[in-house]
C-alpha cells in the first residue's frame, strides 16, 4: 500500500489544538505540525519529547571551564610564569582569582556556541538547506498537521479522512509518497 | 489559552490578525525603498566614509594623530569605546533579562534593540583595536603559539579580560539575534515573489520549516541563551569598569565601579533604544506595536538606572572625602571645579536631573519629550565616560606631569564616523530585516492584543 500523507490545515492555533486533542484521543498518530509560531501545550498532545539541548549546553560550558582552567595554568603558571606586580605566578590556585573573568567568559562562549551549533544541526537548519514546510502559508498564519497512513497502520485511508473531517478543517490535501 | 489581567494595557493595538502582523512587518521589506530611507542612508554613508578615511589616516600616520599626550594616554578613544559598549547593553537586557522575567512588552522592541547591540559593539571594538597602533597585530591578544618564546598574553590583566568579554559578548549576542531571526526570515522567504530576493531570504532562513520539534528547541535555546546572556551582560561592563578600577589612578581605583558602570550602560542603552525606536515606529508605521505603553516602560527603566547612576556619583564624591586620601579627594575637587568642570556639570545635568523628569506621567508618556530626553541622556553618558577617564588622569600624583587633553580632528572624525557607520548598518537592518520579532508577537496576540482583550472582557 502506498503511503499517503494528509496535510490538514487549520486557520487558528486553538482550532489546531482542539483538533490535535480530538484526533489523538481517537488513536491517530500525528506525525508533525508546521506552525508559524510555537503553539504552547501542543508538544505533549502530539508526543514531542522535551529537548535535551539545555543539558548539552551545560556540558559544553563545563568543557569550556575545564579548558580555560587548563589554559590559564599552562600559559601563566607552567610554560612562562611572569612576575606581574608581585602577583603569585608559581601556583595556579593562588593566582586563580585573577583568572575568574576569563574562565567565566570562556565557559559562556563554549556553552552558547556549542548549544547553538547543536540546535542548528539537530534541526537541519543550515545555510542553503531547502525548506520543507508543505505550504508557504504555514510561516504566516496557517497551521498544518501532517498525518501519514504509514504511521496509522490500523486504519484505512477513508477512516482517517473521515476522522479528520470531524475537526474544524480549513483545507485538506492528500498526497501520495 | 493564557488570559492576561484586564487591567494590563494591551500591547498590540487595534484589531490585528496573525496575517496582519506578517503583512505589517514584511510589507516594508517587499516594497520599494522609501525616499526618506534613501536620503537617510546617503547621509549616514557619507559620514561613515569620512570616519573610515579618518581611520585610514590614523593607521597610516600613527596614534599621534589623536590628541593624546604623555599625561592623558587614554581619552576620546576609550570614552567612545565605553560609550558604545554601554549602549549595546540595553539590547541584551531587553532580550535576555526581560525574557527571564517574562515581560511580554519586550517582544516589540527586542529585535531592533539586539541589532543595536551588535552594531554598537562593533563600533566599540574599533577604538581599542585601532589604539593598538599596529592594528594588523591585533591577533596578538589571543593566546596563540608563537616564535617569541612562546610568550603568552597576560591573563592577569583587565585588558585581556576585556578581549575575552567583548568577543564573547559580541558573538553570543550575534547568535542570539540570529536564532530569533531564522523563523522570521522563513516568513519573508515564503512571501517573496521575486526569485532573487526569495533565494536571498531562503539562504538566510537556513531552511526553517516550523516543525513542532523545531519550535520546542527554539524556545529552549532562547531561554538558555537568555539565562547565560544575563550574567554575561553584567560581567562585560563590570570587566570594562575593571580596566579602570584595577589601576592605581585616583578617581579610577574604586570598588563602586562595576555596578555603577553596569547601571550606566543600561541607562544609556535604553536612551539609545528610545531614540532609534521613536523614529522607526513613525517612519515604518509600527505605532500599533510600539506605542506609548512601551515607551513608558522604557522610561521607567531610565528613571531607575538614572537614579542608580546619580547615587553612584554622590557616593563617589562622599567617599573621596571620607577616605581621607588627599589624592583621591583632589581628583574629585578637580572634577567639579577644575579645567574640565564644564563636562562634569554637563554630565550631572544630563544624567542626574533630566531623567528625574520622567517621574511625571505627562512627560514619560509624551513621545516628543522622551525623544529629546533620550538624546540628552546619550550626551550625558558620553560626558560621564569623558569625565571619569580624562579628569582622573590629567592631574594625578606629580603636578609637574599635569597636562590637558585637546581632541584632534581625527579624534572627532573617528567618533562622528562611528555614528555614521552605526546608522548605515542600522538603516540597512531596518530595510532588509524583520524589525519586529513577528513570530514572537504572534504568540502574545491573543493574550495582549487590544481586540482580543476586549473580547475576553465581555465573557
Amino acid at each position: 500500500m502506498a503511503n499517503k500523507v494528509f496535510h490538514v490545515m487549520y486557520d487558528d492555533d486553538q482550532k489546531l489544538m482542539d483538533a490535535a486533542r480530538a484526533l489523538v484521543a481517537k488513536g491517530i498518530r500525528v506525525k508533525d505540525v508546521f506552525s508559524p509560531f510555537p503553539v504552547h501545550g501542543l508538544d505533549p498532545v502530539i508526543g514531542v519529547k522535551r529537548t535535551r539541548l539545555a543539558i548539552a549546553s551545560f556540558m559544553y560550558a563545563s568543557t569550556g571551564t575545564a579548558l580555560a582552567i587548563l589554559g590559564t595554568w599552562y600559559f601563566m603558571i607552567h610554560d612562562w610564569p611572569m612576575n606581574i606586580g608581585g602577583k603569585p605566578s608559581f601556583s595556579w590556585i593562588e593566582n586563580a582569582p585573577a583568572f575568574v573573568p576569563i574562565i567565566f567568559e570562556f565557559s559562556v562562549f563554549c556553552g552558547a556556541h556549542g548549544m547553538v551549533l547543536t540546535y542548528l544541526l539537530r534541526n537541519g537548519t543550515l545555510p542553503g538547506m531547502p525548506a520543507s514546510n508543505p505550504d508557504p502559508r504555514t510561516t504566516d498564519d496557517k497551521f498544518v498537521m501532517e498525518i501519514t497512513t504509514e504511521q496509522n497502520g490500523g486504519m484505512s485511508e477513508s477512516d482517517i479522512e473521515a476522522l479528520i473531517n470531524t475537526t474544524d478543517v480549513y483545507e485538506l490535501s492528500i498526497k501520495n509518497y | 489559552m493564557l488570559k492576561e489581567a484586564s487591567i494590563r494595557q494591551p500591547l498590540i493595538l487595534g484589531h490585528k490578525t496573525y496575517h496582519d502582523i506578517t503583512k505589517d512587518i514584511c510589507g516594508p521589506i517587499e516594497g520599494p525603498a522609501p525616499r526618506e530611507w534613501k536620503i537617510a542612508i546617503t547621509i549616514a554613508a557619507i559620514i561613515a566614509i569620512y570616519g573610515l578615511s579618518c581611520i585610514a589616516y590614523l593607521v597610516g600616520t600613527g596614534i599621534g594623530a589623536w590628541g593624546l599626550n604623555k599625561t592623558v594616554g587614554w581619552a576620546w578613544d576609550i570614552t567612545n569605546f565605553v560609550w558604545w559598549v554601554g549602549i549595546g547593553h540595553a539590547g541584551t537586557l531587553i532580550s535576555a533579562v526581560l525574557l527571564l522575567f517574562r515581560q511580554r512588552w519586550r517582544m516589540a522592541i527586542n529585535r531592533s534593540a539586539e541589532a543595536m547591540t551588535i552594531f554598537a559593539v562593533i563600533m566599540a571594538a574599533i577604538f581599542p583595536v585601532f589604539h593598538m597602533g599596529r592594528v594588523w597585530m591585533a591577533y596578538w591578544t589571543l593566546p596563540l603559539p608563537n616564535q617569541f618564546g612562546s610568550l603568552w598574553p597576560n591573563f592577569n590583566s583587565a585588558l585581556m579580560w576585556d578581549v575575552f568579554a567583548i568577543s564573547t559578548y559580541f558573538s553570543v549576542s550575534l547568535v542570539f539575534w540570529y536564532i530569533g531571526l531564522i523563523p522570521d526570515f522563513a516568513t519573508i522567504r515564503d512571501r517573496m515573489v521575486k526569485p532573487g530576493m526569495k533565494r536571498f531570504y531562503s539562504i538566510l532562513s537556513f531552511g526553517w520549516s516550523g516543525r513542532a520539534k523545531n519550535w520546542t528547541r527554539f524556545e529552549e535555546v532562547s531561554l538558555v541563551l537568555a539565562g547565560i546572556a544575563t550574567p554575561l551582560v553584567f560581567s562585560v561592563h563590570s570587566i570594562v569598569s575593571m580596566d579602570f578600577a584595577t589601576s592605581v589612578v585616583p578617581g579610577w581605583h574604586t570598588t563602586i565601579f562595576p555596578p555603577y558602570f553596569v547601571s550606566g550602560a543600561i541607562f544609556s542603552g535604553f536612551a539609545m533604544v528610545l531614540t532609534l525606536l521613536l523614529i522607526m515606529r513613525k517612519t515604518m508605521k509600527l505605532e500599533a506595536y510600539i506605542h506609548v505603553k512601551h515607551v513608558e516602560y522604557m522610561n521607567i527603566v531610565i528613571i531607575v538606572t538614572g537614579s542608580i547612576v546619580g547615587v553612584a556619583y554622590l557616593t563617589e564624591l562622599f567617599i573621596s572625602w571620607y577616605s581621607g586620601v588627599e589624592y583621591e579627594a583632589y581628583a574629585f575637587i578637580n572634577r567639579f571645579s577644575g579645567p574640565y568642570s564644564w563636562s562634569y556639570w554637563m554630565m550631572m545635568t544630563c544624567n542626574v536631573i533630566s531623567p528625574q523628569l520622567f517621574w511625571f506621567k505627562k512627560i514619560r508618556t509624551n513621545l516628543a519629550a522622551t525623544f529629546v530626553l533620550s538624546i540628552v541622556v546619550n550626551i550625558g553618558m558620553w560626558f560621564e565616560r569623558f569625565v571619569i577617564i580624562v579628569t582622573s588622569i590629567h592631574r594625578d600624583y606629580v603636578p609637574g606631569a599635569w597636562g590637558e587633553f585637546h581632541p584632534s580632528g581625527i579624534d572627532v572624525g573617528m567618533f562622528i564616523g562611528t555614528i555614521g557607520i552605526f546608522f548605515t548598518l542600522f538603516l540597512l537592518f531596518a530595510r532588509y530585516f524583520p524589525v519586529l520579532a513577528l513570530n514572537e508577537l504572534k504568540t502574545i496576540l491573543k493574550m495582549s492584543g487590544e481586540s482580543y482583550k476586549k473580547e475576553a472582557e465581555k465573557h
